[in-house]
């Protein structure tokens, strides 16, 4: 009986114990996106305006605003996605509709993304640099900045929509079938709406990178903060605007916040609107 | 719309048709192997079923009975490294000649699964889906067919008011005869069932078995189930499958009657008389 009591304390003791270590790991997480966005606030608040937003850079961007640069960073972000989300996409389509999960073709793509999502995101530079700007004769334009970031945004849009995919039970599949239904008739009735939030998800996180990519820009789109008048002028994305102006800017640190202010807002926006945007799909999906 | 009717099935009463005294076969399976990679899961069945008959499939699990069940609508196509040997014969066609249209194969033959398998979609919508895709469009047309066929399976009084509303809100029972509207609305001649009770309540299972009791005669049934009183209670024929030498294969097949009480392989009577299996 007491051996009982015992072990009964130990697990209760135990219990509390892994209760107080999740809390604790959560709020930590939370603690820093919140340190972060108060730092942000804090810094960038004050020099934020509407101006701010609607104004080109002046003297190296110390005074005036940001909006050619959020035009770049906004133009870039399309070439990206335009580019990959149908490249991506149609592969996750094809690995998990029409090959086995074991098949060699199938393990080769999913090895070779694995591989390209590891790769740095300086290396992607260096290679839109060699391909896009000077083999293609691109130059240091808005095309081949967005076209190697969607280099980049391949790995993690196919992975994303490869496992929202498989996440789709296979009934749907198996009594689509049994009621005669073409393939392509459950892909686009069934199956894609019901991975729709999982898509929504993956896209979020490639536009987040994209937003916040730096490294993979500055060999490609450039550095020009002139408002771009195509999409063959160079363009200066948001991050390597907030780069420049904190290391290279003397007295750079109030725009480089309050740009950094407005970028993070971005990102939260586009957050909120793609979630939305997945939950109302899926009910619209349901209603009709 | 008025829910008052919901006790005149559309159906009507049943004519007493070809049941069991002049058995004409619609399906017609000619030394049906089946293999999932090295595994063989059905070794050379032949196998007649009949017109207006509900035709059960007993025996013990993987025994095969559910791979033989989808390899007359050729849903073995979608389950990789899945091979099937031997000729299957719906309405005298050979199902797996080239130039047979699968979709028009599996339209003509229903099918209901073990657990329901609602999609995600509203009531209406999942009846009008398939129907959609079988060119039937006007939406006049699909509506007349989606009460029809809530009426035939006893639905339509329980959702005419929320036929917009998801069918993951209805119970379990309530899915599964969903499932056998979506699948009557196609008009099939003949109705696949893979234990179509055994994921259901006793209640929700009692009701389902009565809506197959009632589709005896109008259209031809096979039935795979593990509930040896179900199959004497509402089948015509029954055929028991046993796993020999790690292969299914057909034991005994004749009238449920015969099987039930006078079998003719020792298998057969331990099985029925729960001795085996």
């Amino acid at each position: 009986m007491r051996d009982n009591q015992q072990l009964h304390t130990v697990h209760r003791i135990r219990d509390r114990l892994a209760q107080c270590l999740i809390y604790s790991a959560v709020f930590l997480v939370g603690a820093v996106f919140i340190w972060i966005l108060a730092d942000l606030a804090r810094g960038g608040i004050m020099h934020l305006s509407w101006e701010f937003i609607t104004e080109s850079p002046r003297d190296a961007g110390r005074a005036g605003g940001i909006a050619s640069i959020l035009i770049s960073t906004l133009l870039i972000l399309c070439v990206a996605l335009i580019a990959a989300v149908p490249l991506a996409w149609s592969t996750a389509i094809l690995l998990v509709e029409c090959m086995p999960a074991a098949s060699s073709f199938g393990k080769t793509v999913r090895f070779s993304l694995h591989v390209l999502a590891g790769v740095p995101s300086i290396v992607f530079g260096l290679f839109g640099n060699a391909f896009f700007s000077i083999y293609l004769g691109l130059g240091f334009s808005i095309l081949s900045g967005g076209l190697t970031l969607a280099c980049m945004l391949l790995p993690i849009l196919t992975s994303t929509a490869e496992a929202g995919l498989r996440a789709v039970p296979d009934t749907y599949r198996l009594s689509a079938s049994a009621l005669g239904m073409t393939r392509t008739a459950t892909l686009i009735h069934l199956i894609l709406p019901a991975a729709a939030p999982a898509l929504a998800a993956g896209l979020l996180l490639g536009i987040g990178r994209a937003l916040a990519e730096t490294a993979a820009l500055l060999f490609t789109s450039g550095y020009v903060e002139r408002m771009p008048g195509s999409l063959l002028d160079s363009g200066r994305a948001l991050a390597l605007h907030i780069f420049d102006l904190s290391m290279n800017v003397p007295g750079g640190d109030m725009p480089a916040y309050a740009s950094a202010l407005v970028l993070v807002t971005l990102l939260l926006c586009i957050n909120i609107l793609a979630m939305k945007l997945a939950y109302g799909l899926q009910r619209w999906r349901i209603m009709t | 719309m008025n829910a008052n009717q919901d006790d005149a099935f559309t159906l009507g009463p049943l004519e007493a048709g070809p049941v069991c005294c002049d058995p004409q076969p619609v399906i017609q399976v000619k030394d049906l192997s089946l293999h999932y990679g090295d595994k063989i899961a059905l070794d050379k069945v032949t196998l007649d079923i009949y017109k207006g008959c509900i035709t059960a499939l007993i025996g013990p699990s993987g025994c095969g009975k559910s791979s033989f069940l989808s390899a007359i609508n050729r849903l073995t196509d979608l389950i990789p490294g899945c091979c099937v040997n031997g000729n299957i014969f719906v309405y005298d066609q050979d199902i797996h000649r080239s130039d047979s249209n699968v979709q028009e194969l599996r339209r003509q033959i229903g099918m209901v699964f073990q657990k329901p398998t609602p999609f995600p979609l509203s009531i209406r919508r999942n009846i009008a889906l398939p129907l959609n895709e079988h060119g039937i469009r006007k939406q006049a047309e699909v509506a007349a067919i989606t009460e029809q066929v809530l009426r035939d399976v006893g639905l339509w009084a329980e959702v005419y008011d929320r036929l917009d509303t998801s069918a993951l809100s209805l119970s379990g029972g309530q899915q599964q005869r969903l499932c056998f509207a979506r699948a009557l609305a196609l008009n099939p001649q003949i109705l696949l069932m893979d234990e179509p009770c055994s994921a259901l309540d006793p209640i929700a299972s009692g009701v389902v078995e009565d809506l197959i009791c009632r589709l005896q005669g109008r259209y031809t049934i096979v039935i795979v189930t593990h509930n040896l009183a179900q199959a004497r209670r509402i089948a015509n024929y029954a055929a028991l499958f046993w796993i020999k030498e790690r292969a299914g294969q057909l034991v005994e097949f004749g009238r449920c009657q015969h099987i039930f009480e006078s079998p003719s392989h020792e298998l057969t009577a331990a099985y029925v008389n729960g001795v085996r299996g």
